[in-house]
């Protein structure tokens, strides 16, 4: 990333798209907190964050895909059918732990397939995702589970606790924090993260480098395909049951909204942790606000759509295209 | 040799009775040819998805049904998708069944092409959501029937004349859906007749459970008084379960939802999740639809010329009005002399 790119502002305020909507999060939670009762409120807040803790998390997996200049597609049909599946099994009679076990099993499984249709046999990442989200799906349905909603039993309790709360925190707000963190420590610290933002760079140039370009890529997708079956044994712990249709619903839009509105490029090799915090809060923020306002369904969908393409066009105008981006095209 | 000759005499006499019996159907002036009605005949069925309770108990009382009678019965399962089920049915326009059933994802999309089955020849009973189009039967749920007793237990439990605050949610699924939409009317209708009610907050969920969770949470956080939500259907009001349950406030908010009375549904009710459940009895709606099913093909009108109702009765649940026969399994379906 050229310091051309992110300087253009003046004062030493650098114009990115992350400062940007870290600033209408701001405006937006001032506004609220002022214009709407109740919204400033420690358990609201709270809740606030828990309803988008699903989405953050995900919003992680599919960050550190990006950073890697590919995306996940399928994340959310991996999440719902390997949790269906665990809990399937666990309605079968089968001990939680192998019915954990096997789900996980299955989740890195679909990941290392997807991982070696892009690396190996070199099918563009939206492609090869997308083709599996609808495999995934199919395979379960067939194979795996025969209901669209699975229950989990009442007593189930260890599973049910993983959503509780912790001092008066819900725990899927601290299993977000805790992904969070040990997620920025991996791409800052860790040698396999920098490979993530070189390869997202410039791939021929990593390979020239000497970094594992391949299996790399498979790792990514491992990553995130395991993040996804995390996020859904705690959707599913939360709610009591797994809900397969999730896999055919819009929400994969959301998680990818999140990320890009934080400003991590579609076109890879830059952003962090930070700018999916970022994206989270201000989805979160948005989302309770037009809930307390008891906005209707559709109006919720035009405001998020209006601001997302905001966010793709403040993209533009702070990371235009340039002779890299040109030679390497976007995913 | 001997062992030979009496098992070839066995298995002469079992034929000869198999065929005394039918030779034998009992002529009361209208068995033979109710039997005779069925042999042979096709039955498909179009379903929303085959992976919910509801369609796989019609579907399992319909294959029932068929092999008791005769008649092929087949699913053609578009699994959500409106446009796989519209393709499904041009096909079945042009293989010609004998009967279609047709379970329609809303209002609108398949109402020309059920008509042109009509046209074609093709009897068409609709199961459970009407479209437009009026065919020769519809079996199902009368929706603003639905929304008049969901509306009536939200205001007997939060009338502030009986000390309660008034304050009423509503979770809906997807506004344009024809259950949501005449369900919706029916509650909007009884509580206009009830101004002390107050409704602070009527959000869309998507039939997500996962999205009802999130909306309910926010709702009950900014009205810790509230009295009662009122979900359209029990699936995606697991979610607003879990918000109530989060809350410490089981009990205290009485979630009030509908759905066709499967097992969980009791479970649910006698657990407390739910105070108030409007079942439509899909075990008994199904038992309408083989009897509708009976009837078309025994009258052989001209297709659409003699359109009918079955609207299923519905019944109202609570943990005090449960009994053990409330709510059914699969295994009850799969005995069930269909």
């Amino acid at each position: 990333m050229s310091a051309s790119q992110t300087e253009r502002g003046r004062g030493g305020f650098k114009l990115t798209q992350e400062n940007i909507v870290f600033f209408i999060a701001l405006l937006l939670f001032i506004g609220f907190s002022v214009l709407l009762p109740g919204f400033f409120d420690t358990s609201n807040l709270l809740s606030l964050v828990q309803n988008v803790a699903i989405l953050g998390i995900l919003g992680i997996g599919m960050g550190i895909v990006v950073i890697g200049r590919g995306i996940d597609l399928a994340m959310v049909a991996t999440m719902a059918l390997s949790t269906a599946w665990t809990v399937a099994l666990i309605n079968r009679g089968f001990g939680t732990g192998e019915a954990i076990g096997l789900g996980l099993a299955f989740a890195a499984a679909v990941g290392i397939i997807m991982g070696v249709l892009v690396a190996y046999v070199e099918i563009p990442a939206i492609f090869a995702t997308l083709a599996m989200s609808t495999v995934i799906y199919g395979f379960g349905r067939l194979a795996l589970v025969d209901l669209d909603v699975i229950y989990l039993p009442d007593n189930e309790i260890w599973l049910r606790s993983i959503s509780n709360s912790f001092l008066g925190v819900p725990l899927p707000v601290i299993w977000f924090s805790v992904l969070a963190i040990l997620a920025y420590l991996f791409l800052r610290f860790t040698k396999w993260g920098r490979y993530f933002y070189a390869i997202g760079d410039n791939r021929a140039a990593a390979r020239i480098a000497g970094i594992p370009v391949r299996p790399m890529t498979v790792i990514q997708y491992l990553i995130s395909s395991i993040i996804a079956f995390g996020a859904g044994l705690i959707t599913a712990s939360l709610l009591a049951s797994v809900n397969i249709r999730v896999a055919q619903s819009t929400m994969v839009y959301d998680v990818i909204l999140v990320v890009v509105l934080g400003g991590i490029g579609l076109s890879g090799g830059k952003g962090g942790v930070r700018n999916i915090l970022v994206g989270t809060i201000l989805i979160g923020i948005l989302l309770n606000g037009m809930t307390i306002l008891d906005m209707p369904f559709t109006m919720q969908n035009i405001v998020k759509g209006t601001v997302l393409l905001i966010a793709i066009i403040v993209d533009s105008l702070a990371n235009p295209r340039d002779e890299q981006t040109a030679q390497q095209g976007d995913i | 040799m001997k062992k030979f000759i009496g098992r070839t005499l066995a298995a002469l006499l079992a034929i000869g009775s198999v065929s005394t019996a039918i030779a034998d159907q009992f002529d009361d002036g209208l068995a033979p040819s109710y039997y005779d009605t069925f042999k042979g005949k096709k039955v498909v069925f179009l379903p929303l998805a085959m992976s919910f309770d509801l369609p796989q108990v019609w579907a399992k009382a319909m294959e029932t049904q068929g092999k008791r009678l005769g008649y092929d019965f087949s699913v053609r399962d578009p699994n959500w998708s409106s446009d796989a089920g519209a393709q499904a049915l041009t096909t079945l326009i042009t293989e010609k069944p004998d009967l279609l059933v047709v379970h329609n994802p809303d209002m609108q999309v398949y109402a020309r092409l059920l008509q042109r089955a009509q046209k074609e020849g093709i009897p068409v009973i609709q199961i459970n959501l009407k479209s437009v189009a009026t065919t020769d039967a519809y079996v199902g749920v009368n929706w603003y029937e639905v929304g008049l007793h969901q509306a009536k237990m939200a205001v007997d439990a939060c009338s502030p004349a009986a000390g309660k605050s008034g304050k009423i949610a509503i979770m809906q699924g997807t506004p344009t859906n024809p259950n949501n939409a005449i369900t919706m009317t029916a509650i909007e209708d009884t509580l206009a007749q009830h101004p002390d009610i107050k409704v602070v907050s009527s959000q869309s969920a998507d039939w997500d459970a996962t999205k009802a969770h999130a909306v309910a949470s926010t709702v009950i956080k900014q009205n810790p008084d509230l009295c009662a939500y009122v979900g359209l259907w029990e699936v995606m009001d697991a979610g607003v379960a879990a918000a109530i349950r989060e809350a410490g406030k089981t009990g205290a908010i009485q979630l009030i939802t509908n759905g066709g009375g499967q097992k969980p549904a009791c479970d649910n009710i006698e657990n407390g999740t739910f105070n108030g459940y409007v079942s439509y009895d899909a075990i008994g709606q199904a038992r309408d639809l083989t009897d509708a099913i009976a009837q078309v093909l025994q009258v052989k009108a001209k297709p659409g010329s003699q359109p009918y109702g079955i609207y299923t009765p519905i019944k109202d649940i609570s943990r005090e009005t449960m009994r053990a026969n409330s709510c059914w399994t699969m295994e009850d379906v799969a005995a069930a002399p269909f």
